[in-house]
């Protein structure tokens, strides 16, 4: 048999992946559930006014999809560096940076992309007037890129660690930061009437410079936690 | 040139030459320290706004700038123990972090102590202060992930790469104050063009700004001669040193 491309290897790597989260449906749900109850806690805590959830709720929606991102991204390497798989595939010829890429892309589809669409639901749930909708849609879409390749760094260096759960968000969250604030700019710019694009854009040019440079540093990263 | 290279690789070296370095810097910064302080706290005019509480200008912007720097040297002895492995570049990175964090506290600390007078707050989230928050936890993430590893050489190639993706973020707080024009004033020293400071109150500062970077260096040799003796702490050549011989 021979060895597939590079191309066919990674689709076969991103496909294993998405088949993987398919077959555990839990783990494609828990990060939804999670943006759901967090988003259920604000009204709780804030109190029920629609007008001061409505002035909120850029940022609520926005970091509770920062955290969800957070918490799964600590799995996106854990079971294959358990079971040796991880190894292999550092042995392997193919270009470690696009195998990293195929990683970070099938985490992405299952949680990233999985929360921009159904945050329009929560968003109407926080009051959040239309007008701001698309611009959460579009801004989560190119932001939660960012940080599944961001997050893909602290999961790299983390991943041989016992205790790695805690440590990956002091590691991950100051990263996170210009996208929260470029994000949730994007979508209280909609909802002024602003033109939310300037700030897209900026996600954009982030999303550019995280696909060029993170997985380097994931691959760096993989190489010293296999290496110890 | 590439001998001088090599040696920097060589703990006993490099050990010897840090305390040679260390016997005429240190004295020589203190002393700086302690004129600089003098100046600007007795001897500058109070501005005119400001009054008196201006002066912990004199603690804060060396702090802060020399704060940011520590990032950039900790950024770039890792990129250099990542290229060329050098063991003597991960100590010098492992020992910045910690003189890093302090002086970032220190930018925070004495800029909230500022803000109560000026602003008439402790804090407000302000682009640059914010920032500097986030610097503070990018090195105490450093800090946190070495201490994690109980291998230390992965410990050491961990934080470097961390540090290195750290300094995307740099570049977002310099700029910050230009993207969020908010309460904290722009930069007031330019190296081209007129600076917004006069020239009475900008010497002191130039002053302490200069002692702080030998400050750091000091701190940072001293941590790298203890970290260097813990870890080659069964060499001979420690050995001797501890037995009262000479390197």
């Amino acid at each position: 048999m021979s060895a597939p491309g590079t191309a066919a290897f990674c689709l076969r790597l991103l496909r294993r992946q998405l088949v993987l989260a398919v077959r555990r449906p839990i783990d494609i749900g828990n990060p939804l559930l999670f943006f759901a109850m967090v988003v259920a806690l604000f009204p709780l805590g804030l109190g029920p006014a629609p007008d001061t959830l409505a002035e909120f709720a850029p940022g609520i929606l926005w970091i509770v999809a920062l955290l969800s991102n957070l918490l799964t991204s600590d799995g996106v390497f854990r079971s294959d560096f358990d079971d040796g798989s991880l190894e292999q595939l550092l042995l392997s010829p193919q270009p470690l940076y696009l195998s990293v890429l195929s990683y970070i892309c099938a985490h992405w589809l299952v949680t990233g992309l999985l929360l921009a669409l159904v945050s329009p639901v929560f968003a109407l749930m926080l009051n959040l007037p239309v007008a701001g909708i698309a611009a959460l849609f579009g801004s989560l879409l190119l932001g939660s890129a960012v940080l599944s390749l961001v997050g893909g760094i602290g999961a790299a260096l983390t991943v041989g660690l016992k205790r790695g759960g805690m440590l990956i968000s002091l590691l991950i969250l100051p990263l996170y930061m210009p996208v929260l604030i470029f994000g949730s700019a994007a979508v209280k710019a909609a909802v002024t009437g602003a033109p939310a694009g300037p700030y897209l854009a900026i996600l954009g040019a982030m999303l550019s410079l995280a696909v060029a440079l993170a997985p380097f540093a994931i691959s760096a990263g993989l190489r010293i936690s296999v290496d110890a | 040139m590439w001998t001088f290279f090599h040696k920097l690789g060589s703990p006993p070296w490099l050990y010897g030459i840090s305390g040679s370095i260390l016997r005429y810097l240190l004295p020589v910064t203190l002393i700086g320290l302690a004129i600089g302080v003098t100046w600007g706290l007795l001897f500058t005019a109070p501005d005119f706004r400001q009054g008196n509480s201006y002066r912990i200008i004199y603690i804060h912007v060396p702090a802060a700038v020399v704060a940011l720097a520590g990032y950039y040297v900790m950024a770039i002895a890792g990129a250099v123990s990542l290229i060329w492995k050098m063991k003597m570049a991960d100590i010098a990175m492992k020992s910045c972090a910690p003189i890093g964090a302090a002086l970032t506290f220190i930018a925070l600390v004495t800029g909230a102590v500022w803000g109560k007078p000026t602003w008439g707050t402790w804090w407000v989230w302000d682009a640059r202060i914010t920032s500097m928050l986030i610097l503070l936890f990018l090195y105490l993430g450093v800090i946190a992930l070495y201490e994690a590893f109980d291998n230390k050489a992965a410990a050491a190639k961990a934080c470097a790469v961390l540090s290195l993706v750290g300094t995307v973020n740099i570049p977002i707080i310099y700029k910050s104050v230009d993207w969020w024009y908010s309460l904290h004033q722009p930069a007031s020293i330019k190296f081209t063009g007129e600076s917004t400071i006069h020239a009475s109150m900008l010497y002191p500062l130039l002053l302490m700004i200069v002692c702080f970077y030998a400050l750091f260096t000091c701190a940072l040799l001293m941590n790298m001669r203890g970290e260097i003796l813990n870890r080659e702490r069964r060499t001979s050549w420690v050995r001797k040193l501890a037995r009262g011989g000479d390197v």
